[in-house]
């Protein structure tokens, strides 16, 4: 198991590696220079040895492999560089705001497994009846309705019914977790649903493979209750494509928030994306990709090793 | 419909099926799987169902249980009488009750019916928890003692196991023991050892007649094995297209069967007991269509000895005392003992004058179990293959025997180069196959081709069956005229005994032995001299076997095809082969002309295997000894050292755990690797 760990980890190096060559290339290629939209984008007259001189200090104007060398060295010693719009270091920059994306994650992903195993598991048990109909319908139309429509409708919704709105200024859950949850359940609850909807459908279709399993046929034969059958005998095997998914959407949502929080006015990680792109702020950006490139890896470690704790099957 | 009165009026039937009938309803229609099944058992006897696949014995079975698969299995008629009450009106909660408490079921699979995530102590202290109410350390204490009944080693350890740490016979005994656990009265094991090795077969089977008989539960065997019928049965039912046809005890059906079905199985399933015929006899045709199932006797289709009257339903009656069949014949059939020692005996074909066709010599094959990451790990190595040496002549079969993981497949893969030699020589007529490659290697592999043994996965499924047969003509293009494509396989299916039209078929509208017909013309499309057939027959029903068995020995004849027949069925391996190798762990135990080696083996291994499995004639099997194999199979990853078989060798002494013997002439043309002959 150790020793698997360790291999797992060191597998990471060549994996983010390839990540950041690809994406400190892709930005160059696409066309933008900051320098001119930070100067220049105001309409104000700079002269060039003024642009000339800002890209001296931010290190663009040598050649591309020696600014990936610096990048590389930067990281390595865990110098993640500063941002090249505000100045400020990139990591007080995402300090400031992946608390509140991962909480968003987070409660995102317990409401989505709350309401999807019950639901994906009576939709399987009780297959082409009318219980599986109303949930398959519920769970479909999480997948059509897009989170940030249906964040628009929470809101519209909290306004004209309860004259209410969600508070707009972020307070850490550790200050006020009243204030804290009041805010971010509507956001969580729009993105939740349409992760419950993913999660539910593949509950239910694990569930009814599972169902047809030979050792389920045993345990029945051997007179065991129909809901230790459930619980007992299918619900762990069941489970395991579904932990795969509920990992991806998990690591899907760190990044991924960016319209809803958009919706509901949210300073998150997803904001700075879209912030740092449009103002080609590279280091920023370079710097976002990598850690959620890291969170999907570390992600996708932790289900392999719930993995093994679920099924004896599996072990490293 | 009852033959209560037989067991006289104070013995009641433990269970009792009345004039059942089950429907399934699919998207393509309602299957009759059983219509007006009727058996007894009694307490303590043992009770066989036997009958090809479809027939409706399992679906018995799991009605019993009431397991059908639901929603689409419906009992539409009948009663199954169990200690007085009707299994079939109790409530679900009754019914869970009686299930594992009363009636306890071993299903055919032991490597899928187990629960991969659940401890086998769980599984086995489950039925004692809920049924008997025991605490968890009664439990598990029992539990011990079930584990050391049904003959597993090292009891205490094995309860925190998982089922994937055991083998395949263990999974079984496994199983047997859940079965056991409440001391039920009555145990139904459906087709309990077909997915097991047959020195593993006989250990099971011996070990449940063996605590059956002990402990006086009446015990119900599903199979499609005739001579596991003949060893182990009491009485015996034969099913086919879902109704009893006969039904009588074990000496009456196999010595005096009363119906055509009967018979024609009897005479086509090949025997280990009689020397090789002219021809398998077969039942021509296949089952009907339980969709449609055809009006008046559901045989009479295939029947030799149908008359105008089989046109209307056979009712099962008596034909003797306690013997039922269901034929309108039953009083005038032929004896079919008879019918079989009249099958004219062929001497085998001298094949000494033939040159040699193939030549493999001190062939190995090894295979590199990689470890896994970055930081690697110690590699293992299976060896699947050492040191093995046979020659075929041309026009010969070489029949090669043994259990699974011996290593035959990997030497029919080597033989074909889709897997290369590790090391050896493979010559075939006189080139050198085992290195050749490019232009020689294309050109010899139209001369070497292969049957595999699962018709269902081996064929595209997207592929029709023109497409499939006459890919390999225009690969090598030999027919470059699209028409003249269409016409050869309308030839290669004409061939095989099937019709031009089924060339745009697809695999799936076909029956099992019929695909397996399509794979053979597959081979012969490009007219080879040498086919590799690996289990060709073991996936099919047997009457269909017979027909497939008896199509490869006239395409031998009319091609003078060289066969490399790879089973573990040593009945079927005498039957088609002229001479056999016997192989155990990856290295060759015996190799003789075929009647030299079923007569007289010399190979403490080949008498084993001989030993344990089943002759399809109760006589016979109650004058055998039980004399089965002990221990499991060794791992190829780590083969016992000396004679690979020392660990299970009835014979074994000192030496042979230092020696590896060499293949030596023991006898005239007998060849064994044995230091103790």
């Amino acid at each position: 198991m150790i020793s698997y760990l360790a291999n797992r980890t060191l597998m990471m190096v060549p994996t983010l590696f390839g990540v950041a060559v690809l994406i400190f290339f892709l930005l160059r290629v696409v066309p933008g220079d900051i320098v001119e939209v930070k100067l220049r984008g105001d309409g104000g007259t700079v002269s060039a040895e003024t642009l000339e001189a800002e890209r001296k200090r931010m290190g663009l104007d040598k050649p591309l492999p020696a600014q990936f060398a610096d990048w590389m060295k930067g990281m390595a010693t865990f110098d993640f560089g500063k941002s090249m719009w505000t100045d400020r270091p990139v990591t007080e920059e995402i300090a400031a705001r992946i608390e509140l994306s991962i909480e968003v994650a987070i409660m995102a992903s317990i409401i989505a497994v709350l309401i999807a195993i019950p639901l994906g598991t009576l939709s399987a048990l009780f297959r082409d009846t009318w219980i599986d109909y109303v949930i398959r319908l519920f769970t479909i139309a999480g997948l059509a309705v897009p989170s940030f429509w249906l964040g628009m409708l929470v809101i519209l919704s909290l306004l004209s019914f309860f004259n209410w709105l969600p508070p707009i200024t972020y307070t850490p859950i550790y200050v006020d977790p009243i204030a804290n949850l009041s805010q971010l359940i509507w956001p969580a609850m729009a993105v939740g649903y349409r992760y419950a909807a993913v999660v539910a459908r593949m509950v239910r279709s694990s569930i009814i493979e599972v169902m047809k399993e030979d050792y389920i046929r045993t345990a029945r034969a051997k007179g065991v209750y129909e809901r230790l059958v459930v619980s007992r005998h299918a619900m762990r095997n069941a489970l395991l494509p579904a932990i795969t998914v509920i990992g991806l959407e998990f690591a899907f949502l760190i990044g991924g928030l960016v319209v809803t929080e958009q919706v509901f006015n949210l300073n998150g990680i997803g904001k700075l994306f879209v912030q740092a792109v449009s103002r080609n702020d590279f280091t920023l950006i370079q710097t976002m990709v990598m850690l959620i490139a890291t969170i999907f890896i570390a992600v996708n470690l932790i289900v392999d090793v719930l993995y093994a704790a679920l099924d004896p099957r599996i072990r490293y | 419909m009852t033959t209560r009165h037989q067991h006289g009026a104070s013995a009641e039937p433990l269970l009792s099926i009345e004039d059942l009938h089950v429907h399934f309803v699919t998207s393509r229609g309602v299957v009759r799987a059983v219509e007006g099944v009727s058996y007894q058992v009694h307490k303590g006897e043992i009770v066989a169902v036997v009958g090809e696949s479809g027939c409706g014995k399992s679906v018995t079975s799991l009605t019993v249980m009431r397991l059908l698969a639901q929603p689409a299995g419906r009992v539409v008629g009948g009663r199954i009488m169990f200690e007085g009450r009707d299994l079939l009106t109790l409530g679900d909660e009754e019914m869970r009750a009686i299930r594992g408490r009363d009636i306890a079921m071993i299903f055919q699979e032991p490597m899928t019916s187990l629960n991969p995530v659940l401890s086998i102590g769980l599984q086995i202290m489950e039925p004692l928890t809920i049924h008997l109410g025991m605490s968890e350390a009664q439990a598990r204490a029992r539990a011990v003692e079930l584990m050391g009944l049904v003959g597993i080693t090292d009891p205490e350890r094995r309860l925190d196991q998982f089922p994937h740490q055991l083998s395949g016979g263990m999974r079984q005994r496994v199983m047997i023991a859940i079965g056991l656990a409440c001391n039920p009265k009555l145990i139904i094991a459906d087709e309990p050892t077909t997915a097991l090795d047959v020195t593993i077969q006989a250990q099971i089977l011996e070990l449940m007649k063996d605590l059956v008989r002990r402990l006086g539960i009446a015990l119900v065997i599903i199979t499609h094995n005739l001579g596991i019928v003949a060893r182990y049965a009491d009485r015996v039912n034969v099913m086919y297209a879902a109704r009893t046809v006969e039904q009588g005890t074990a000496d009456e059906v196999f010595l005096t069967p009363k119906h055509p079905y009967a018979i024609g199985l009897m005479r086509s399933v090949p025997r280990l007991d009689r020397p090789r015929g002219q021809r398998l006899e077969t039942i021509e045709g296949l089952p009907p269509n339980l969709l449609k199932p055809p009006t008046g006797c559901r045989f009479a289709e295939r029947c030799p000895y149908r008359i105008e009257i089989c046109a209307t339903e056979p009712p099962l009656a008596p034909v003797d005392g306690d013997h039922l069949s269901a034929c309108h014949r039953a009083r005038e059939l032929p004896l079919a003992a008879a019918a079989t020692s009249a099958a004219a005996v062929v001497p085998a074909v001298d094949l000494s004058a033939q040159p040699t066709l193939l030549e493999v010599e001190h062939l190995a094959k090894h295979f590199k179990v990689p470890a896994r990451g970055l930081l690697g790990g110690d590699t293992r190595t299976v060896k699947a293959v050492n040191d093995v040496s046979f020659t075929i002549a041309r026009g010969e079969t070489l029949g090669l025997v043994g259990e699974s993981g011996c290593g035959k497949t990997t030497i029919g893969r080597v033989v074909l180069r889709l897997d290369d030699p590790t090391a050896g020589e493979i010559r075939y007529d006189g080139q050198d196959l085992g290195r050749a490659a490019g232009g020689e290697m294309q050109k010899l592999r139209r001369q070497i081709q292969v049957i595999f043994q699962d018709p269902f996965s081996s064929l595209n499924p997207r592929m029709s069956v023109g497409e499939i047969i006459g890919e390999p003509l225009s690969v090598y293009r030999l027919e470059p005229d699209s028409r003249r494509v269409k016409e050869r396989v309308g030839e290669l299916l004409t061939q095989v005994g099937l019709f031009p039209y089924m060339a745009e078929r697809y695999p799936h509208e076909l029956s099992g032995g019929q695909r397996q017909r399509v794979g053979i013309a597959r081979a012969l499309a490009l007219e080879p001299s040498f086919i590799v057939c690996d289990e060709p027959v073991s996936a099919l029903d047997v009457s269909i076997q017979g027909q497939i068995i008896n199509l490869l020995e006239d395409l031998q004849r009319r091609y003078g095809l060289t066969f490399l027949f790879i089973a573990h069925d040593l009945a079927v391996v005498r039957h088609i082969s002229h001479r056999v190798a016997v192989m155990y762990l990856g290295r060759i135990m015996e190799v003789a002309d075929r009647d030299t080696l079923y007569a007289a083996p010399q190979h403490p291994y080949t008498q084993a295997l001989l030993d344990a499995a089943p002759v399809p004639d109760p006589l016979i099997e109650r004058s055998r000894a039980p004399r089965a194999l002990t221990g499991e199979l060794p791992s190829p990853l780590n083969p016992p050292t000396g004679c690979v078989f020392h660990t299970r060798c009835p014979k074994a002494v000192e030496d042979c755990r230092h020696i590896v013997p060499e293949l030596r002439e023991v006898r005239p043309n007998q060849l064994a690797a044995c230091i103790r002959l």
